[in-house]
């Protein structure tokens, strides 16, 4: 709370430190692929140039020392001079008082820009567990890659399963621990379409360094078209076995019931076909319209005895996933003409 | 110019000294000489840097490939885990205070001993008890948490985690009572005439040292009994699945293990302040200065441990304070480096091993301590936080700082040790060689970290194959300059030239006594002085040493 004022002031990007663009890697640091990369690059550099200059000055100043210096004859003893100057010790406190000082608000500059995600990031769910990574997407797809559009800044909502992990983009120069019962964030705006190595930076046990993935960054096009393909939830399912996944994945089953118990909803149990008292007078039947509209439009016909708190899946599911879904709310009701025998789906299991 | 009190010729080899007043086992093991506890200590640091370092090369030999080499992924866990926690708990912390430190102390006051020699003596013996139980856990299959024993990793992997941790548990009392004396005895024991600014830089050194291990080391004894609580009984204390916080862990061990760094490194700033002014033959620059910045590094070094956890999930606000905390403890550092190089300035040089040694610490600390200005910046941390660059850059500060100049100060104090001069070529070779060596290991692995490899990995991407192949032939480079050190030193026991009392030149007070000191330290009482004034003192090609002035010494 007390940075937030800060942060804001501070984060103008590059109003600090000069902005490298994305581009190769050079002998010590690996490809430039996101945004703030620049910035933590920029800020290395100007730590070694620093470093090395300094560096340089006093090994020059031994090596002169010792050769100028050297002891010619054992006991030569050396001219009187001084053991303590006040002037010039206050001096070489003062300079790298004053070097460092820049440093550390580089540093921090930066870090406050690479800690404060944009309101907008697309957000990915990121799981850690020995020894791998779970990638989930908001419409629930799960790969083990990361794949992430250019251009768009995207947020990493991570926690761990058993064990501390530490998610590690170096091309990306970021890097957070994973911590078993919280979430931590990461961000990023990938710049450089290509494939990078994803490491999981903190010890975790036997296979910890063959806890690797890819980070897969594709032109925004590219990533919508592969989002498409990957998120046919229903791919290879019949529509009963697919409705089922819908109910399972797009949160259905929190609300809805299979075994005829009423939850926060009615449940799904001998539901289709039958007539249904709405809230505030008036009877419906439940059909393939009905169930239609109460995804889309949840609060227009709320049956009795319920309270009108069912979210919009609109633009959240897709029309042969409410196909699927209606196959699947058939196969529970014994209202509904029984086409095949899904006895499992009936069952209520998988 | 050749005259010179006679108390200042060396020994007769074979006369009455501390090392060869009593024999036996016993006169030993229950001794309450500080010399000898020096040297027992002494004896085990090195066994247990043998051990540390063998660890070390198969560690190097794994990693010449990106694959399996020699061991399996287990057995790579547990031998960098015992790597880190031998090195540490077993040569490192105790090596420059217990055993050099407790050698030349109370000599440097003019001092029979310690201010509590039974103290002392249980001191070492917890080292034992801790240092067995320690290797212990590698009989019971050793151990795979990191030397860190980060939670919830140590608490639920099924090695001997709790064997190690009680083994360093004991290890902190073992050094929180050194620490204890050697508070006392600075206290208690100078001599008259000898007020705080007229002490040596290294006993300036190890009373802050002292403070450290004092005042932190508890903090460790808590953290591992909890640890070892949270295991045993199953009380939730850092394991989220129990109810338990890990991160709270994590500031619990670097509350402790971030001043362990600077009882590692302010003793051995202590070693070359003596050195750098003993071969340049000057007055040391700047003395209060160097005073003052040892007592600051450990007053600072409290306040830094957050740095470990710039990507913890520590808050923004702490994450930019313990960062600008962290440069702070910099500045001390860096003018120690300075008044070092101001001393060499219209000196009077000799390049003896000790000196190479000092020498080869300002080469790499000045590296391990400008590469510390990477990792405590936020941004440029967060891209190098637990990469090889960390390893490389505590590995400058440990090695290329603290174990350099434990060698500095071994071959320094050597003469005074034993009675006996070691093969000087032999020693400027040796030290030449770890120093190349130590740089081929090390160097390298600065690139592969800012490239992103990160540490305690097994296997590795095939892109940093060369990195890791140069510098596993650093290392064994290393490995013949430490074997070499070795031999010399040895051989130098039985056919060293023997010692004069003073073969540099020191005007410290441990170098009025006899080489080796008698089991009383002095013969005669010791003529209290500048400890870096050399004005009184001439070199004596007879006896290959300093000897006083006789007029000198009369004036007084």
């Amino acid at each position: 709370m007390i940075l937030s004022g800060l942060v804001n002031t501070l984060s103008v990007r590059g109003a600090g430190i000069p902005f490298l663009a994305a581009g190769d890697g050079t002998f010590w640091l690996p490809v430039r692929a996101s945004e703030s990369a620049g910035a933590v690059d920029n800020l290395f550099y100007f730590i070694f140039w620093i470093s090395l200059f300094f560096f340089t000055l006093l090994m020059a100043l031994m090596a002169i020392f010792a050769v100028r210096y050297r002891r010619r004859r054992e006991g030569e003893e050396p001219e009187p001079s001084p053991s303590h100057n006040l002037a010039v010790e206050i001096v070489w406190t003062a300079i790298p008082v004053l070097l460092v000082a820049a440093i550390f608000w580089f540093g921090f500059q930066a870090y406050v820009d690479m800690s404060t995600p944009p309101l907008n990031a697309y957000q990915i769910q990121v799981t850690g567990q020995k020894w791998k990574w779970t990638f989930t997407y908001p419409n629930g797809y799960v790969d083990e890659l990361l794949h992430v559009p250019a251009d768009r800044p995207v947020q990493l909502v991570m926690t761990s399963q058993d064990v501390i992990h530490s998610l590690s983009i170096p091309a990306f120069r970021i890097k957070r621990d994973l911590v078993p019962g919280r979430y931590s964030k990461a961000w990023f705006t990938a710049v450089l379409p290509g494939d990078y190595d994803l490491y999981c930076a903190e010890y975790c046990g036997t296979q910890h360094s063959s806890m690797i993935s890819t980070v897969k960054v594709l032109e925004p096009e590219a990533f919508d078209a592969w989002m498409l393909a990957h998120s046919d939830i229903l791919s290879g399912l019949s529509p009963v076995e697919g409705g089922e996944r819908v109910y399972n994945v797009l949160g259905c089953k929190q609300c809805h019931s299979l075994d005829g118990a009423a939850g926060v909803g009615p449940t799904f149990r001998n539901l289709f076909g039958g007539e249904r008292p709405l809230k505030g007078g008036g009877r419906v039947t439940a059909d393939e319209n009905y169930v239609r509209s109460s995804v889309l439009d949840p609060q227009s016909q709320v049956v009795q005895g319920f309270e009108p708190v069912m979210p919009t899946f609109k633009g959240r599911i897709k029309d042969q996933e409410i196909t699927a879904l209606i196959a699947f709310l058939k196969s529970l009701s014994e209202h509904a003409p029984q086409e095949a025998a899904p006895a499992a789906a009936a069952a209520g299991t998988p | 110019m050749s005259t010179h009190d006679a108390t200042a010729a060396p020994p007769a080899v074979g006369s009455e000294n501390y090392l060869n007043c009593s024999h036996g086992f016993r006169s030993w093991f229950f001794t309450l000489d500080h010399k000898r506890i020096g040297v027992m200590y002494l004896a085990s640091i090195l066994s247990f840097f043998l051990l540390g370092g063998i660890l070390a090369l198969l560690i190097r030999t794994e990693l010449l490939t990106p694959t399996r080499t020699l061991m399996s992924a287990d057995d790579y866990n547990k031998v960098f885990t015992l790597h880190g926690a031998i090195m540490i708990f077993l040569f490192i912390i105790p090596g420059i205070p217990a055993a050099l430190g407790n050698f030349v102390l109370p000599l440097m006051l003019g001092a029979k001993d310690v201010a509590l020699p039974r103290l002392n003596l249980a001191s070492y013996h917890l080292y034992l008890v801790g240092a067995l139980i320690a290797v212990l856990s590698i009989v019971q299959g050793g151990v795979d948490a990191g030397w860190t024993f980060y939670a919830p990793y140590s608490t639920t992997t099924n090695t001997a985690v709790v064997t190690l941790t009680l083994g360093v548990f004991v290890l902190g009392f073992s050094s929180v009572f050194t620490g204890l004396n050697f508070i006392v005895t600075m206290h208690k024991m100078r001599p008259a005439g000898m007020g705080w600014f007229d002490m040596p830089l290294m006993l300036w050194a190890l009373y802050a040292t002292s403070i450290i291990q004092v005042l932190a080391t508890p903090i460790l004894g808590i953290t591992m009994v909890l640890l070892i609580v949270e295991r045993v009984m199953g009380i939730g204390i850092f394991d989220p699945a129990l109810g338990g916080d890990p991160v709270l862990y994590q500031h619990f061990f670097w509350f402790y293990s971030h001043p362990a760094v600077y009882i590692m490194i302010l003793p051995a700033m202590g070693i070359i302040s003596e050195v750098v002014s003993v071969f340049s033959r000057k007055h040391i620059f700047g003395y209060r200065a160097i005073a003052y910045s040892s007592i600051a590094i450990a007053a600072f070094s409290f306040l830094v441990w957050g740095h470990h956890m710039f990507t913890s999930g520590q808050s923004q606000l702490m994450n930019m304070i313990f960062s600008a905390l962290t440069f702070s403890v910099s500045i001390p550092s860096a003018v120690k480096m300075f008044n070092w190089l101001s001393t060499m300035y219209k000196g009077s040089i000799r390049f003896d091993t000790p000196m190479i040694y000092a020498l080869s610490f300002m080469f790499l600390f000045g590296i391990g301590g400008l590469t510390g200005l990477f990792l405590g910046s936020l941004a440029t941390d967060v891209h190098l936080h637990d990469t090889y660059f960390v390893v490389a850059h505590f590995h400058y500060v440990m090695f290329g700082g603290t174990v350099i100049a434990f060698l500095a100060g071994l071959h320094y104090w050597w003469p005074k040790m034993f009675g006996r001069m070691y093969d000087e070529k032999w020693g400027r070779i040796s030290a030449i060689i770890i120093s190349v060596g130590f740089n081929i290991t090390f160097f390298t692995q600065f690139v592969m970290g800012s490239q992103g490899m990160p540490r305690r990995y097994y296997a590795y991407v095939d892109k940093f194959e060369p990195y890791h192949v140069i510098s596993s032939i650093g290392s064994y480079l290393m490995a013949v300059g430490f074997f070499m050190t070795a031999w010399y030193l040895v051989k130098s026991l039985y056919r060293g030239r023997p010692a004069p009392a003073n073969p540099w030149g020191g005007a410290a007070m441990e170098w009025q006594a006899a080489s080796p000191p008698v089991l009383h330290n002095f013969t005669e009482e010791p003529v209290v002085g500048d400890p870096y004034d050399y004005s009184n003192q001439t070199y004596d090609p007879a006896i290959g040493g300093y000897v006083r002035r006789k007029t000198e010494v009369s004036d007084r």
